[in-house]
């Protein structure tokens, strides 16, 4: 294994003794706060982990004022997907920019603002990418993910992170939390995937309990796969070429521990460490006369996070966050010969994140909230004229929630200072911004509680990255940030259980959003080279359905789920010769749906789903035609049990019908592929 | 199970429901009529549109003088079997005799073209390539990556020479880091060696290449970063500098091909230039202190007496319109000025047609994406 050469060992340790140090203190503390109030029944029922409770969780979803969409155990095993990205392309209002394969980035977009424009949490912490705000979502896999939720806007809940508050959409990765019956002590699960591509993905989950409030899961796994798929470029009465996909091989590990302490007298803590390392072949576009690259990429990401939730005193909770992450990127073109031999690009990146919430209660139907976020990011590369750029951020989100039994009201006001700093050259001004939310979920009619509408308004902004403001010759330190201004409609009804169906949702969604100061890359001035410019305006208005039903025939248990999005996202640009072109690789239609049997030991799913047409460049013109494309996925499990050993067998099938496709144009799809799992836990 | 079942059969009508889509055809072009032009010696030309890296969107516009028409994306249709099309990045292009070469940089080839069909007659395969020039019956490619025939980690350069009838590889050798444009005058041809790819050690020179030997004889020193040479037909050629786009401004130098020596300098800065007649064509941008940004220049020179001219070759109104300035040729017996523009350079370009002597906008008109070479088309082609 590698050695991890480049991590500042001393920094790590002492943030460590750090975090460990909070949390001794605060267990020490415990025998001193006797009469801690139980968590009072209010509608935000969100655990600050950032995944709701069971039992509250479709309440919640029906309250919440911003549109929530979850995936979570049982339902994302049923959609035979890999890793993280998989799984969010059954979000409605979702693109996946995907350039495939296993190893392919994966990055998501939100009702079309753009991927800068959601942040991504794991486990309560936001995960940021400061050189190029790109979260490859191909990178986590489900293995040890217990819950997907994204929210439109931001999560309902005043009680969290300013950097909750700060992105235009937000989501949130939870990993499993380690539940133990009364006299359980361990927990394992070993698993074993393998199938098309040359995968072989084993993994392992050991949890254990240390004593009654404490406990210990620890999680690896490894993943390898040539990467190899056949694909097939195709004109009809011209060209049919099948090729094999090259160079997208990979090889990766990931190591996850964590110690949960929950405190007799309620409230909780966490301390995780994560680290990620993988290589990996990056396959290129398929373009005349080139079906194979030969660019390669290493990562490395550790992070250590540590989280404290308690309360002090009546009526007043306390969240404490902190977090270091240490990502190192090295890239290779061998056919790009320097006079010091081929490319060979090294990226360091650190970050030290830290946020204090605290939460009073006003009385039994108002909260206010203080959130303040300070982050500290650096980058270092071995670049050409590079900057050596470090920003310190600060966020403050000032909140207040009313719940009433018939009414939200939420109000945040936000305000974000940004201080850049470089070594060399010239940098970006200082930025502050200031922002407001307001939200609102109201039950319009007394007789039918399960029937809720929705509204907010949201205006949200991203920060230009190291990359736009300092990339050599490209960036530009001129630039300002870029802004959302966010609008939604909507309402959300359960059925009750009837002779009919056992359980019946539906929600539905109208937004309008418009996107200002778009950073783009435009020819520069000099004629020579291309700079990032503040050029571009969007305007997107999109309607979101959704569906979910189950019903019970017999001893089949059968669940439905259906979503529809449209979206019109219109360039807007003041004298763009594509004023009032749809932008590129927005469908204006997609949809999916989900569908699973089950019966006794066995489990049947399939799942679908479609894009419509896009165009591949800003100019809706036939030669920019991307074709839709829709995929089907069907999978089978037979799970049985042996004394206290479960164990479960599944064989999924991808892409059934074997379609050829590209979700980025030139970047091929796998056909139809396979993949078979076992697994074994006690 | 019986439920199962129809779980099943549901699940076989859904699919069969989402397995049809609609037939994928090649794009075929579309033509615009513009104003003929008077009957000379040229019969039209042909615009190469380079296309954004990794789209594969390089295309081949032709317009045709005699009818007016101007046809985009000719490549496709005529050329059905040709997987992918023209390909990644039309970085030049060049007409000799009855072909056309269209050097495609990302595609790592050169397709020869027969300028009367657009039909693929060959592919040169030439890694990294760049440019092409002609001369008594060979092509010759200049080409960034000499990994191939060099071998590995070399970073230079190096120009194929490939005979016109049967395209066998004649000749290969090696000359400066990353080598661009290239001119052939007084037997011997000048390359200009950029080294974009070490900055800022950057290349300086000129290589010259002896056409009789095969040989590189000398190495000139004029600037760094060069990119542009063009024969004036008298002996000299221009060489432009792109500089390092930071404090060492583009620049344009004239070389002696009897002495092979730099002899004059124009201090201003060229991205572009095109010669016909005793005119030098020149498009620049250099920052202006008194605007406080970037300003285009559309300069004139007589190459007789090498003096820059005052007044630009468009007219101002012309120049407003003109968003970023990128491919230049001028019509020998017309005198007429094509300037292509590549605006945004990820949506469709434009071209522009101007007569300087009536100062008037001939036609405009929408090309492909990044449109940036031309070729004519001669009615009496030279023959090989």
């Amino acid at each position: 294994m590698i050695i991890y050469k480049w991590l500042p060992k001393q920094e790590a340790i002492l943030l460590l003794c750090a975090l460990l140090f909070i949390a001794c203190v605060c267990q020490a503390q415990e025998k001193y706060v006797q009469n801690y109030p139980s968590p009072r029944d209010t509608t935000a029922v969100y655990d600050i982990d950032g995944v709701t409770v069971e039992s509250d969780r479709y309440q919640s979803r029906l309250r919440s004022p911003m549109p929530v969409q979850a995936l979570r155990g049982k339902e994302l095993e049923k959609l035979n997907s890999f890793s993280v990205a998989d799984a969010i392309r059954y979000f409605s209002g979702v693109q996946l920019k995907d350039y495939g394969g296993i190893g392919g980035l994966k990055t998501i977009n939100v009702r079309s603002m753009g991927s800068a424009h959601t942040s991504v949490f794991y486990d309560g912490v936001v995960i940021k990418n400061a050189q190029n705000g790109q979260v490859d979502l191909g990178k986590f896999s489900l293995d040890n993910i217990e819950a997907l939720e994204l929210f439109n806007g931001q999560k309902s809940n005043i009680f969290q992170p300013a950097l909750g508050f700060f992105a235009s959409n937000t989501l949130f990765m939870q990993s499993k939390i380690p539940v133990f019956e009364d006299e359980e002590q361990e927990h394992a699960k070993i698993s074993f995937k393998t199938g098309s591509f040359g995968l072989i993905n084993p993994s392992l989950l050991y949890e254990r309990r240390i004593n009654e409030g404490l406990s210990v899961a620890f999680n690896t796994e490894y993943i390898t796969a040539n990467g190899k798929y056949k694909y097939r470029y195709q004109k009809e009465n011209g060209y049919d070429t099948t090729a094999t996909r090259q160079n997208g091989d990979i090889e990766s590990l990931r190591a996850e521990i964590t110690l949960h302490q929950a405190f007799k007298s309620g409230g909780k803590a966490s301390l995780k460490g994560y680290y990620y390392e993988s290589e990996r072949g990056l396959p290129g576009a398929i373009v005349a006369n080139i079906f194979s690259h030969y660019q390669r990429l290493w990562d490395k990401n550790f992070f250590v996070q540590g989280m404290l939730h308690k309360s002090f005193f009546d009526k007043h909770e306390l969240l404490v966050n902190a977090k270091y992450s240490s990502d190192y990127n090295r890239y290779i073109d061998p056919n790009y010969q320097t006079i010091e031999g081929a490319l060979d690009n090294r990226y360091y990146q650190r970050e030290f994140y830290t946020s204090v919430v605290n939460q009073y209660m006003l009385n039994s139907w108002w909260d206010v909230s203080l959130a303040a976020d300070y982050s500290f990011n650096t980058l270092d590369a071995n670049l050409y004229r590079f900057t050596y750029p470090s920003r310190s951020s600060y966020y403050i989100a000032v909140s207040s929630a009313i719940h009433r039994d018939r009414l939200e009201i939420q109000a945040n006001l936000l305000g974000a200072y940004v201080n850049d700093k470089v070594k060399f050259y010239q940098k970006g001004s200082d930025q502050q911004v200031f922002n407001p939310v307001i939200s609102v979920s109201y039950q319009p009619f007394t007789l039918h509680e399960n029937f809720r509408i929705r509204a907010f308004y949201k205006e949200s902004f991203r920060m230009p990255t190291f990359n736009d403001l300092y990339y050599t010759f490209v960036g530009n330190t001129f630039l300002r940030p870029e802004f959302t201004t966010q609008y939604n409609i909507g309402a959300t009804w359960q059925a009750k259980p009837n002779h009919i169906l056992e359980a019946f949702t539906i929600q539905v969604d109208g937004y309008y959003n418009q996107v200002k100061d778009k950073i783009v890359a435009m020819p520069s001035a000099n004629l020579f080279r291309w700079t990032m410019m503040n050029l571009g305006e969007v305007e997107v208005k999109g309607l979101e359905t959704n569906l979910r039903g189950i019903k019970e025939i017999a001893n089949v248990s059968l669940e439905i789920g259906m979503g529809y999005t449209f979206q019109k996202a219109i360039d807007i640009t003041a004298s763009s010769t594509v004023y009032g072109d749809q932008i590129p690789y927005t469908p204006v239609h997609s949809g999916t749906f989900t569908s699973s049997a089950s019966y006794q030991n066995w489990q049947a799913n399939f799942s679908f789903i479609y894009t419509g047409e896009r165009y591949s460049q800003k100019a809706n013109l036939p030669v920019n035609y991307v074709q839709p494309w829709y995929t089907s996925d069907l999978g089978l499990t037979w799970k049985n049990r042996y004394g206290k050993y479960q164990y479960s067998m599944g064989l999924e099938t991808n892409n059934l019908f074997n379609q050829y496709y590209d979700v980025v144009l030139n970047f091929p799809m796998p056909g139809r592929n396979y993949r078979l799992k076992f697994n074994i836990s006690f | 199970m019986k439920y199962a079942l129809h779980y099943l059969l549901f699940l076989l009508i859904l699919s069969t429901l989402s397995s049809c889509r609609e037939d994928d055809f090649i794009s075929l072009p579309d033509a615009d009529k513009l104003p003929e032009q008077e009957a000379s010696n040229i019969a039209g030309f042909y615009l190469l549109n380079e296309g954004n890296m990794n789209m594969n969107k390089a295309s081949l516009d032709y317009y045709d003088y005699q009818t007016g028409l101007y046809t985009r994306n000719l490549y496709g249709t005529a050329n059905p079997n040709s997987t992918l099309g023209l390909g990644d990045v039309g970085n030049d292009l060049g007409l000799y005799g009855s072909k056309l070469y269209a050097v495609i940089n990302a595609s790592n080839k050169v397709e020869v073209i027969d300028a009367e069909t657009t039909e693929r007659i060959a592919v040169l395969e030439v890694k990294n390539c760049r440019y092409v020039t002609f001369d008594g019956g060979f092509v010759y490619v200049s080409a960034y990556d000499g990994e191939v025939s060099l071998g590995n980690d070399k970073p230079n350069g190096f120009i194929a020479k490939y005979d016109t009838i049967n395209f066998d590889l004649i000749n290969k050798i090696e000359v400066g880091r990353q080598p661009e444009e290239m001119a052939v005058s007084n037997g011997k041809l000048y390359i200009a060696n950029s080294g974009g790819y070490s900055p800022p050690q950057y290349e300086n020179t000129i290589s010259v290449i002896d056409l009789d030997s095969f040989k590189v004889i000398k190495a000139i020193e004029v600037a760094i970063n060069l990119h542009r040479v063009k024969a004036d037909g008298k002996g000299n050629i221009y060489v432009s500098s792109r500089g390092d786009y930071y404090n060492t401004p583009s620049n344009l130098f004239v070389i002696d091909t009897q002495l092979d020596q730099v002899i004059d300098q124009f201090n201003i800065p060229c991205s572009n230039l095109t010669i016909s007649g005793d005119t030098a064509y020149v498009i620049g941008s250099a920052f202006d202190y008194s605007l406080g940004g970037f300003k285009v220049d559309y300069a004139m020179i007589n190459t007789q007496t090498r003096e820059l001219l005052s007044q630009p070759f468009i007219s101002q109104e012309l120049v407003d319109n003109i968003k970023t300035p990128y491919g230049l040729a001028v019509d020998a017996y017309s005198g007429n000025i094509y300037i292509t523009d590549a605006g945004d350079y990820v949506s469709p370009g434009k071209l522009y047609a101007y007569n300087l002597k009536a100062d008037s906008l001939l036609f405009e008109q929408v090309t492909g994406d990044i449109p940036s070479q031309i070729a004519f088309l001669f009615k009496n082609a030279y023959k090989n």
